[in-house]
């Protein structure tokens, strides 16, 4: 068995989107059907320890919709999300919206899935794209923020400047 | 994922706008008035009083309300759960990539990649 933990690389390319980035040592046909199998979604999509999915729906077709929920019996806590799906190609790559039940940001998010498959090893990549500029001004106004990422680069930056003065 | 979300909501709102980012950046390095943080901004008083209160009401400042100056301050911890939100992030697809690679295992072929040529 040979993994590759090392591999995954969370950044913030541009002030809408969030990328992830992984690689996997199956073929891209097995990491495509591990992304879109209900059966097998449920599986390892947890986050972390404690979490089921007891809701894993997936109509995958352009147009076709999904749902998950997750559950924290300990917690008694349960989020739900779901989406459409805007384009499907088979092994290469998936266009979908997402939308959370009690969502934190506005509008919906589109996360597009690429995989890439080089001798063996197939590279995911995830990125989540937030709306336009424009609606994140409107969802400044209306209290609710849609520049979350924007904001947390200079965050990190504002946290390294209290550190070094701390 | 989705814990303290209304805190998030008041916070990440008030992080969203570049002059209150620049206000906190300028409260990381010590404490100042509304005169002293309306100067370097080019932005009069009241404007400064207000993006202070978006910061004060969202927990990521706080202010001395007995002094005359009432200068402003950062409150460190309400910045660092913001920044958790990311980090919950990276550990929800960190986890479950760390599943996926086990999924992947079992869905391989028992086979040998030799057996299975030789059995075509």
């Amino acid at each position: 068995m040979l993994f590759y933990p090392e591999s995954f690389k969370v950044s913030t390319p541009t002030d809408r989107e969030i990328e992830i980035e992984r690689d996997f040592n199956a073929p891209r046909q097995l990491v495509f059907d591990a992304f879109t199998k209900p059966e097998l979604v449920r599986r390892w999509l947890l986050g972390p320890d404690g979490w089921t999915m007891p809701v894993c729906e997936i109509d995958l077709k352009v147009g076709g919709l999904y749902r998950y929920v997750w559950r924290k019996e300990s917690a008694g806590m349960e989020m739900g999300m779901g989406g459409v799906f805007r384009e499907v190609v088979r092994k290469e790559k998936l266009v979908a919206t997402e939308k959370f039940d009690d969502s934190w940001y506005p509008g919906e998010a589109v996360d597009t899935t690429v995989f890439a498959e080089r001798g063996g090893i197939t590279r995911v990549k995830l990125t989540v794209l937030y709306e336009s500029k424009e609606a994140r001004d409107t969802a400044t106004r209306s209290g609710m923020e849609h520049g979350m990422v924007a904001g947390y680069n200079r965050l990190e930056e504002l946290l390294a400047s209290f550190n070094a003065t701390a | 994922m989705q814990a303290a979300t209304s805190h998030l909501n008041a916070t990440f709102a008030a992080l969203a706008d570049p002059t209150r980012r620049a206000i906190l950046a300028r409260l990381a390095s010590g404490q100042a008035t509304v005169n002293e943080l309306a100067e370097p901004f080019d932005m009069t008083q009241p404007a400064i009083s207000k993006h202070l209160k978006v910061l004060e009401g969202a927990g990521l400042i706080s202010r001395d309300r007995d002094a005359q100056r009432r200068p402003s301050r950062l409150e460190p911890r309400r910045l660092a759960e913001a920044s958790a939100w990311l980090e919950q992030y990276r550990q929800f697809w960190e986890a479950s990539f760390a599943r996926l690679d086990h999924v992947l295992e079992e869905l391989k072929p028992k086979k040998t990649r030799r057996e299975k040529s030789s059995s075509r």
